[in-house]
């Protein structure tokens, strides 16, 4: 099994390697704009958010997979995890606010031992939407996950999941040897039980990522050939392909430099920044919580160890809706990704 | 003047064409990009048409910038080496078709 760049202990785990990374080199020799020079022109430095819609929850760095592109760096190995208390914390913020939406992320977020806790407990509160962010094999991964279509459906889950091309070799690249087949089998479940299905509220959403140092396509001319090809292929169904850029954070930014891709691929993302793009970076309407309860503004952040602002609150014990929507949100080059062409958030592109 | 005559940096600095011409090279980047946008063939299919066209005229270029592309437009690896692969038919095929040009001189000149 791969190992997580933090148990290969690279050097690239470390944030501040990482974070000198994206302020050195081009952006340092002034060779490209930083982030905050670009906006600056646009009126929105300081980056400020709007209303907060999403509560976005990463339950833990551990997954069953090792995708290579991933900007969590999630494997098998990572044993960061989110406890019940840190859960209830979460439970009791959306219990006192509007907020609409919780946004269940990890790694492999169903496997965290108190995950279906928190969906039920969620549900009792009376949350208006949860999004599970599911990678489809942790369903076939073992016995006990096999049910996990039921318990979405009864909780009334919106799916959201990563498969990043409709054919078997792109997709086992990037995220393993035999994933492909084993996400069409999840995705049969999902579909034999309702989700994705005309007819039915169950929701059930793909994500497309790129397969390497390019920008992803027309969202919706892919989501077009997703749909004819899955299917026409698998005889599978599902409701909206979101399309993500690569952010140049943690497994993909260490592709990106050991391919010596790093430089074009930046060079690109700049050359594709879309000022239309900034008003709808998913910061602005989201929070990012981390396994032990800190806030950031968004799960890149989270990942570079940029905690939103001090003054803000950081942990949510400290929780102050007011304080985090004056805040002024932390932004590097990574930030870049989500303002290239058509933008990109977790809900896909955004202009 | 720089020591070979391509550079890869250059792909990058194409709309600088309009420096020296700018009303022409704003009618050539109009036209070009509506001939991308999705008509009648699919946006895929057109980059797949470019990068074909791009290995017949043999310009670096162009093939670096259009296999960016088809992969960004969802293209398969086996789909770009075919649109390769109709280039060299087209290629090979426009030869030996004049095979047969060769074929009645022959019949001609011979007894
Ligand atoms: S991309 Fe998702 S499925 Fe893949 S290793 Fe990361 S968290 Fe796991
Ligand atoms: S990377 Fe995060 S902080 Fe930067 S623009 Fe994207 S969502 Fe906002």
């Amino acid at each position: 099994m791969i190992k997580s760049l933090k148990a290969q202990h690279h050097n690239l785990s470390d944030t501040t390697t990482q974070l000198k990374i994206l302020s050195n080199g081009i952006f340092g020799e002034g060779r490209l704009p930083t982030f905050r020079k670009k906006i600056e022109p646009l009126n929105e430095f300081p980056l400020k958010p709007a209303e907060i819609e999403i509560f976005q929850v990463n339950v833990g760095y551990m997954c069953n997979q090792v995708c290579k592109h991933c900007h969590v760096d999630a494997g098998p190995d990572r044993k960061e995890i989110m406890t019940r208390e840190t859960m209830q914390l979460c439970l009791d913020i959306m219990k006192n606010s509007n907020i609409l939406t919780l946004d269940l992320t990890g790694g492999a977020p169903e496997m965290n031992p108190d995950f279906r806790w928190f969906v039920e407990e969620a549900n009792k509160i009376g949350v208006q939407e949860i999004i599970v962010r599911s990678n489809l094999t942790i369903i076939l991964a073992n016995p006990k996950y096999y049910d996990l279509p039921q318990f979405f459906r009864k909780n009334n889950v919106r799916v959201v999941s990563s498969l990043p091309f409709y054919q078997p070799d792109k997709t086992d690249r990037q995220r393993g040897e035999g994933v492909f087949a084993k996400s069409i089998e999840a995705l049969n479940m999902l579909n034999k039980i309702g989700y994705g299905m005309p007819g039915t509220d169950l929701t059930l959403d793909l994500v497309y990522n790129p397969g390497g140092a390019f920008l992803p396509g027309n969202q919706a001319e892919l989501e077009r050939d997703f749909k004819k090809e899955l299917k026409g292929h698998y005889g599978i169904e599902f409701n909206s392909l979101f399309t993500i850029t690569n952010l140049p954070i943690s497994r993909f930014l260490e592709f990106l430099i050991r391919t010596e891709n790093y430089e074009e691929y930046m060079e690109k993302l700049v050359a594709s920044f879309n000022p239309a793009a900034v008003k709808g970076v998913m910061c602005r309407n989201t929070i990012s919580v981390d396994y032990d309860g800190y806030m950031y503004d968004c799960d890149f952040n989270q990942m570079l160890g940029l905690k939103v602002e001090k003054t803000a609150g950081q942990h949510i014990r400290d929780f102050d809706l007011k304080k985090l929507e004056n805040r002024n949100i932390v932004i590097s080059q990574h930030c870049y990704g989500c303002t290239a062409g058509a933008g990109s958030s977790c809900q896909g592109t955004v202009a | 003047m720089q020591k070979t005559y391509y550079d890869p940096a250059d792909l990058k600095k194409f709309g600088d064409v309009a420096e020296f011409q700018p009303e022409l090279a704003k009618k050539f980047f109009d036209y070009y990009g509506d001939v991308f946008k999705e008509g009648a063939l699919t946006a895929r299919e057109k980059s797949l048409i470019a990068l074909a066209v791009s290995h017949a005229i043999q310009c670096p270029y162009c093939i670096d910038a259009y296999t960016s592309d088809s992969l960004e437009k969802g293209a398969t690896e086996q789909q770009m080496m075919e649109a390769v692969h109709v280039t060299t038919a087209i290629r090979g095929g426009a030869s030996l078709v004049h095979g047969v040009q060769m074929m009645n001189k022959v019949k001609k000149l011979s007894m």
